[in-house]
């Protein structure tokens, strides 16, 4: 069905399928994303889509078919390996998941802290994120002090902070106004074209200017209706 | 290690009162513990002192001829640690009494045959409890010639018998004890990483291993476990100085009565113990959790 091992492949997936208890949330998914790849990911509510993504970082296993990220085979990752399966990812949700009694800094620092970095090297690799969002003013707020907008930014500084190579955004500007949602997309768009693959659920695709080269997946029920090419 | 310690420190801070009973929990158990500790140091110590160094007599059968006398002292040589062994024959020993008792020394010239037996007075060279000395009382009293030893067993028998039901009480409680601390420290902890289940929750999805995650707990239970400790020694030092003078004062004057307070040893075994009781009740309710 789908012949084209391309060799740049980051994310494989093979007649993937998820079931939740009797109820299939995936069918049958076979997707090929090449390293450095823009996806948009559509569909109606209740598709599948965050499934989808879910069983990329391993939130949820796949309950049929392979998946390879980077080569590794999902099914076979132990426990004691997923950590580091979950660093090559950055993950925006809507509900933005920031620690409500941490700081913006300190949110942002969680991801590094947590790869084992150096403490010099953090301070100055998350103050350097947070100005290249505008929130280096707003590091010693907590969460809850912010609007959406801004906690979403703290969220997209935390995603890319460990310069992963492939960021996954569950509709990351679902709940936002469109200012707020079109700088949250221009910096995935820039993270973008420093070379990491971006995978982006969202309805708010007129937002973006068709200037970059993407692919729309489609889902509906749990299946693949569509991919279109977008230039 | 910085990291986990300050997040511990945060951690404490944000659920004070939590963290305050179970430091208080964890003293009190240290402080049962640690009384028991002490009476027990202090009685064992009395006791010796009046079994006036592990020293015993051996009296010796009618039997008992002056040849037998080195292969005797070779065979109470194995059974026990001694210091030294010193013959004293019946003679002498009537000799001793009648200088003891010279003014009833009439008496003793009635008597047409010494009824005092042959005696080896021996001194234990190292001896750590008085039932040290008792078994290895027993086994010489084993030995076919040797027809008693007395080492004081009477009333300190008794006494030794009160003793160690005391003992056994104070097992019973500090397990007791142990165990109620144990579950409030399980329990804090469990507490503590349910209201920082979310935080959990998004430090895995950003690629924390278990041991980052479980690493703060650890430092939090081990800092209580040593708080505790800490504070249960002090509280008993404070007890003890407020009511050991009292007691020396009152009983000193007609009996040996030293009462010390607990060795560097103890005192470092039981802030260890402590800090054991904190690591294990996290230990315990991680593992539930996390299974
Ligand atoms: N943990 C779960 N348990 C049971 N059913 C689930 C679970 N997660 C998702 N589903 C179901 O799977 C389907 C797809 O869900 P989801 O991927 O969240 O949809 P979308 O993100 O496209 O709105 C839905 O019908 C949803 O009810
Ligand atoms: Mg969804």
């Amino acid at each position: 069905m789908n012949d084209k091992s391309n060799k740049n492949s980051i994310i494989r997936l093979f007649n993937v399928s998820k079931r939740f208890g009797g109820k299939l949330a995936l069918k049958d998914i076979t997707l090929d994303i090449e390293q450095g790849e823009l996806i948009f990911i559509s569909g109606p509510s209740g598709a599948g889509k965050s499934t989808l993504l879910k069983i990329l970082y391993l939130a949820e296993k796949a309950s049929e078919g392979q998946i390879l990220i980077g080569g590794m085979n999902l099914a076979r990752i132990s426990s004691s390996k997923l950590p580091f399966l979950r660093r090559r990812f950055g993950m925006i949700f809507q509900d933005f998941k920031l620690i409500p009694n941490r700081t913006v800094y300190e949110n942002v620092a969680l991801v590094l802290e947590v790869a084992g970095e150096k403490p010099s090297f953090i301070r100055k690799k998350v103050m350097q994120v947070l100005r290249t969002i505008g929130m280096e003013k707003k590091f010693k707020a907590l969460p809850p002090t912010l609007s959406g907008g801004e906690q979403q930014r703290v969220a997209v500084a935390r995603a890319v902070v460990g310069q992963p190579s492939i960021i996954l955004a569950d509709e990351p500007t679902g709940s936002l106004d469109l200012k707020s949602a079109q700088i949250i997309l221009d910096s995935l768009m820039e993270y973008h074209k420093k070379g990491a693959t971006v995978l982006i659920v969202s309805h708010n695709l007129h937002l973006l200017e068709s200037t970059v080269r993407s692919r729309n997946v489609e889902i509906s029920e749990g299946t693949i209706k569509r991919i279109a090419t977008i230039c | 290690m910085i990291h986990f310690v300050k997040k511990a420190l945060a951690d404490i801070h944000s659920n004070r009162f939590l963290n305050l009973i179970t430091i208080i929990t964890i003293s009190l158990s240290i402080l049962v513990v640690s009384v028991f500790l002490l009476f027990f140091e202090n009685a064992s110590r009395v006791i010796e002192s009046w079994n006036k160094g592990g020293r015993a007599m051996i009296y010796l059968k009618s039997e008992f001829r002056m040849d037998m006398l080195p292969k005797l002292k070779v065979k109470i040589n194995t059974l026990g640690d001694i210091d030294e062994i010193v013959y004293i024959s019946k003679t002498q020993a009537l000799d001793k009494l009648k200088k003891n008792m010279s003014s009833q020394s009439a008496f003793l010239k009635t008597l047409k045959e010494n009824p005092l037996p042959d005696a080896l007075e021996i001194r234990m060279k190292s001896y750590n409890s008085f039932e040290e000395v008792q078994k290895f009382a027993q086994s010489i009293k084993a030995i076919e010639i040797v027809e008693d030893v007395e080492y004081g067993q009477g009333w300190l028998g008794r006494f030794l018998k009160i003793f160690n039901l005391f003992k056994i009480t104070g097992y019973a409680m500090c397990t007791l004890f142990f165990l109620i601390a144990l579950f409030i420290t399980a329990n804090t902890v469990r507490l503590a990483f349910y209201s920082r289940k979310r935080e959990i929750e998004i430090m895995r999805l950003v690629g924390a291993t278990e041991t980052f995650i479980k690493a703060p707990f650890y430092v939090e239970g081990l800092l209580q476990g040593f708080l505790g400790g800490i504070l249960g020694m002090v509280i008993l030092l404070i007890t003890y100085l407020a009511v050991s003078s009292g007691i020396t004062q009152s009983f000193a004057s007609y009996m040996y009565f030293d009462i010390r307070f607990l060795s560097v040893q103890t005192i470092a075994l039981i802030i260890t113990g402590s800090i054991f009781l904190g690591w294990f009740g996290c230990y315990l309710s991680l593992k539930q959790i996390l299974k």
